[in-house]
């Protein structure tokens, strides 16, 4: 079975039932495998802080939510992380595409990949990086940890760890 | 009218509804008027009502009623083809247009010059759009809830405030008591 398929998996064992997503090319797969699974209900939204509203509101409705996106949106969605997710001690894994990591083609996502973890860090978000394969061993683990604690939990997934699986 | 004067009229229907409201003046006028553990108060995040209420109308079945303002709209235009594709039909979004950002100041919003909200949500694929007059407000909005069809309502009223006091709440209480009502209903 491929690791794509096991980390969706993982979020079905976690009764992760809600997903939004803002695509990125390394995250394709993923969305894909998503789109037709049907123990998930996947709602794309146009914006990440208007997904991570929604996972408010799915995690409130009683299903635990989940969002999928670049690590660009960390820039759109400090305001809603800190005031509604964090403010409201709410759990939401954020699985995040790192662009701008060695193997990017495009030169522009560098400038966000630079201020991703110390963005993070800033925000006092766990934060995990998924650099080889077997680091999605660990993917079940952070998603038990997330609903835990109650915080944002990031994923960082890196252009290593999805050449190495596709 | 002004939104207060709605609040005031809609609340013998909403009062046990389960209603996300808009940051600021909003929140702050239902919770001195009819606080409720069915209310969640939006503290922060100006824009996100009518997100969270769409994913709380998605993920459980009772209805749920998104109040909102013209500015926070305006501010999440994406929210709108969000709901129109993904239709959940014991979600309300109310719009209380009032052509103004009023907790800050009552500063013009787009909303009160050329532009429709109730033609951009019908425009984003939305149906069963509602433009009315705030007196009639409560009469839609009781329609609306019983019809059980996801319903938008754009309610045009004019600008203004009332003084209000803060809401004194933990923002963790806040949702962990409106979770237990979910809870018991589902």
């Amino acid at each position: 079975m491929s690791i794509t398929q096991n980390m969706l998996n993982a979020m079905v064992k976690n009764k992760i039932e809600f997903v939004t997503t803002v695509p990125c090319k390394q995250l394709s797969g993923i969305i894909e495998l998503l789109e037709n699974d049907e123990r998930i209900l996947h709602i794309p939204s146009n914006k990440e802080d208007e997904g991570m509203g929604l996972c408010a509101g799915a995690y409130m409705g009683g299903k635990r939510p989940c969002i999928i996106m670049q690590n660009t949106a960390i820039g759109v969605t400090i305001n809603t992380l800190v005031t509604l997710i964090q403010y409201y001690r709410m759990p939401l894994p954020i699985l995040i595409s790192y662009r701008g990591e060695v193997g990017e083609k495009v030169q522009c996502q560098v400038e966000m990949a630079v201020h991703t973890k110390a963005l993070l860090e800033q925000l006092k978000i766990p934060t995990y990086h998924f650099h080889e394969p077997k680091d999605a061993d660990e993917f079940d683990g952070i998603l038990n940890h997330t609903f835990m604690a109650k915080k944002p939990v990031a994923i960082l997934t890196d252009a290593n760890f999805w050449s190495s699986i596709s | 009218m002004i939104r207060a004067d709605i609040l005031k009229a809609i609340i013998p229907v909403i009062s046990d509804e389960f209603v996300v409201s808009n940051i600021g003046l909003p929140s702050q006028e239902l919770h001195m008027l009819d606080d409720q553990p069915t209310n969640f108060y939006m503290l922060g995040t100006m824009g996100l009502a009518s997100s969270i209420g769409l994913g709380l109308a998605l993920s459980q079945k009772e209805t749920v009623i998104a109040i909102d303002g013209d500015g926070s709209v305006l501010t999440n235009f994406g929210t709108l083809p969000t709901i129109a594709n993904n239709v959940a039909d014991n979600f309300i979004l109310l719009i209380i247009d009032n052509g103004s950002y009023g907790s800050t100041g009552d500063q013009p919003t787009y909303a009160g010059g050329k532009t429709s909200l109730a033609k951009v949500a019908e425009a984003c694929g939305c149906e069963n759009v509602i433009e009315c007059k705030a007196s009639e407000t409560k009469d839609i909005l009781e329609t609306a809830i019983k019809s059980k069809k996801m319903t938008i309502i754009v309610s045009k009223c004019e600008s203004g405030n009332i003084p209000v006091p803060v809401i004194d709440i933990d923002p963790a209480v806040i949702r962990y008591r409106f979770m237990k009502e979910v809870e018991a209903r589902n």
